[in-house]
């Protein structure tokens, strides 16, 4: 496979010389990351379940049939409906059945999902802007900038990253006031997950940067006075962009299921805007007096969202460096 | 070998200042002691004779060295919710997350090696195909997941095993123990089963990738030509060479049960140390919260030096450098 794929990547660079549109198309087309990516069934399968359930995220409020949570739309007297079947008190068919207040199953999922994906993007987002900086910084000054920042990477890697989220979670939570807990509780989860992930960030960015930073290209610009933030960012940054990229696809699934996690143990997300995490919590009080769908769909939804992302990560990971397969 | 040695524990020291002040700064800067333990009706005096007794006028360093002092004796202080002493609640709960996390690495560590090797020597097999694609659903379930469907399979549908807690605990040397009665090893099943799950399925395809790698070899094909039996090859000669990076996966993996203690107890309402923390971010209630990170560190601290000295021991070339 990595054989016919450097075969083609010299195709492509007969290409780049006369760059006419379709002639740039059919570079993309059989260029090395989108080779893999056509001959990978699972990696077409992943993508199209995860645009699905993103399109389906971002889409929420207009494709829901219900809007889960305003207490006006909901009709008690509909609350445990099996899926596919009317409810008592409205006469209205839910797909995938009620909970207990009447709220449609598949519409909170929907919602839930939109939470879920929002927080798993932006800690990841978090965690790799504040970790590429922090290695940016490490690798480039060295001394004992790199090794304050370092050590502290080390220190933390020794507690494991759930541990961690837990831990900055809990410290958030005493230092917010008890009355905007609730209110306050998404962007504390943001924060906590994307703290506890900076680490691979930081190290696989200081590494490559330590790299860079002795090639001719950075000396050059040293030599005629450019500003070290200018080196870092200009010339630095789009060098060590390519493993971040895939350690930012494999965490935002770590981050998903993280926030699931915390969510599930009631540290997360309130009740009064679940995330998948919290749903499934919600369904689990519901199995013994056997209202199996509560549970079992957002169970389903967060297992595609999390498999379909990790999919995608590996993938990534062996399209842009052959030599980890 | 001794610069080694001196240089991890130095690294551990480390660790234990930054966690030991962290958990200090909670403890004292993080809500409001007096107000916690006077509450509403106290009167000025009360509250400046309490800041004086507790210490609080004391420089800030001076009440740090006061803290590590008075935690290394076990004294973590008053819980804000039900005030008992926090050491007193984490050594009655200790045993329960010890023996279930010691269960749960057992049975990793067993299974794991026995289905790597199967998986290995009968690498074509159906039964060994089926086994390492199960394994990838088990690897992708988040672990609570895990814990959820199996209590709807076996507590709520097949109804053959509990649901949540314990059962019954005996005391043994003046330790609660569910590993002798009969309801309390049922208990046990399920929440083993779901912190073990994972670390099981990775000891097993790394034992399972370095078999493979070591099947290649020569001195394997060398043994085979001497017409050792099949098991003395795969046993006696190949799996003991795989050994050294299962036991570093397993000293890294003690700080992941540990961690996802907190998720299975959480699931399955197992009365330990875990379900006692989720409980304390709950309430926020700080000196729990501040006493399960100082154990947790020194627990962590302890682990990784324990396999960095392991390293030495199993891989000689360490001990020269």
């Amino acid at each position: 496979m990595s054989m016919a794929s450097s075969d083609t990547g010299g195709a492509a660079d007969k290409v780049k010389l006369k760059p006419s549109l379709t002639a740039r198309l059919k570079g993309v087309w059989s260029s090395d990351i989108v080779w893999s990516f056509r001959h990978s069934p699972v990696t077409i399968v992943a993508a199209f379940v995860f645009l699905t359930l993103m399109l389906a995220a971002l889409l929420a409020p207009w494709i829901a049939p219900h809007t889960p949570f305003d207490p006006a739309s909901l009709n008690l007297m509909d609350g445990f409906t099996p899926p596919m079947a009317e409810g008592m008190g409205s006469g209205s068919v839910y797909w995938l059945g009620t909970d207990d207040q009447g709220r449609d199953v598949f519409s909170t999922i929907l919602y839930g999902m939109r939470l879920s994906l929002f927080i798993g993007i932006a800690a990841v987002a978090f965690a790799a802007v504040l970790g590429v900086a922090l290695g940016l910084i490490a690798g480039y000054a060295g001394g004992w900038v790199d090794a304050v920042i370092m050590r502290l990477a080390d220190i933390q890697l020794t507690f494991p990253s759930i541990m961690v989220a837990l831990l900055i979670f809990g410290i958030a939570r005493g230092l917010t006031p008890p009355e905007l807990r609730d209110q306050m509780a998404v962007w504390v989860l943001i924060l906590s997950i994307g703290l506890s992930e900076w680490v691979q960030f930081a190290r696989t960015v200081r590494g490559s940067a330590m790299v860079e930073v002795n090639k001719d290209y950075v000396q050059a610009a040293r030599l005629i006075g450019r500003k070290p933030h200018h080196i870092l960012r200009k010339h630095i940054l789009p060098n060590v962009l390519g493993p971040v990229s895939v350690i930012a696809t494999i965490y935002l699934a770590l981050a998903i299921i993280t926030e699931a996690t915390l969510s599930f143990l009631g540290v997360g997300a309130p009740p009064t805007s679940p995330s998948l995490g919290t749903l499934i919590s919600i369904g689990q009080d519901y199995l013994f007096s056997g209202e199996w769908w509560i549970l079992l769909f957002p169970s389903l939804t967060l297992l595609a969202l999390a498999l379909s992302v990790n999919l995608l990560g590996d993938w990534l990971r062996d399209a842009l460096n052959p030599k980890l397969q | 070998m001794i610069a080694y040695i001196i240089r991890r524990v130095f690294q551990g020291a480390l660790v234990l200042a930054v966690v030991g002040f962290i958990a200090f700064a909670m403890f004292r800067f993080m809500g409001n002691p007096i107000e916690n333990m006077l509450g509403q009706e106290a009167t000025r005096l009360d509250r400046a004779e309490l800041t004086e007794r507790l210490g609080l006028n004391d420089p800030v360093p001076v009440q740090y060295v006061k803290f590590l002092a008075s935690a290394v004796q076990g004294d973590f202080g008053v819980s804000y919710r039900n005030g008992v002493p926090v050491a007193e609640m984490i050594v009655q709960r200790l045993p329960a997350t010890l023996e279930l996390a010691f269960v749960s690495a057992v049975l990793a560590v067993v299974f794991g090696i026995a289905l790597g090797v199967f998986t290995a020597i009968r690498r074509d097999g159906v039964l060994a195909n089926v086994v390492m694609s199960v394994s990838l659903i088990g690897v992708s379930l988040p672990t609570f997941l895990i814990g959820v469907l199996l209590i709807w399979v076996f507590a709520v549908e097949l109804g053959w095993l509990p649901s949540f807690g314990r059962g019954e605990t005996a005391t043994l040397f003046g330790w609660q123990s569910g590993l002798v009665t009969a309801s309390g090893l049922k208990s046990m099943i399920l929440p083993a089963v779901t912190l073990g799950l994972y670390q099981m399925t990775l000891v097993m395809r790394l034992v399972r990738s370095e078999m493979l790698e070591v099947l290649r070899t020569d001195y394997i094909r060398f043994a085979r030509a001497r017409g050792l039996s099949d098991r003395a090859v795969h046993f006696g000669h190949a799996l003991k060479n795989t050994l050294v990076p299962v036991i570093t996966i397993i000293g890294m993996q003690v700080g992941q049960i540990a961690a996802f203690a907190i998720v299975t107890e959480t699931v399955f309402q197992w009365p330990g140390v875990g379900l006692l923390f989720i409980n304390s971010i709950q309430f926020v209630d700080i000196p729990v919260m501040a006493a399960y990170l100082l154990l947790v560190g020194v627990l962590f601290v302890t682990i990784n030096l324990i396999v960095d000295l392991l390293y030495a021991v199993v891989d000689p070339r360490l001990r020269v450098t």
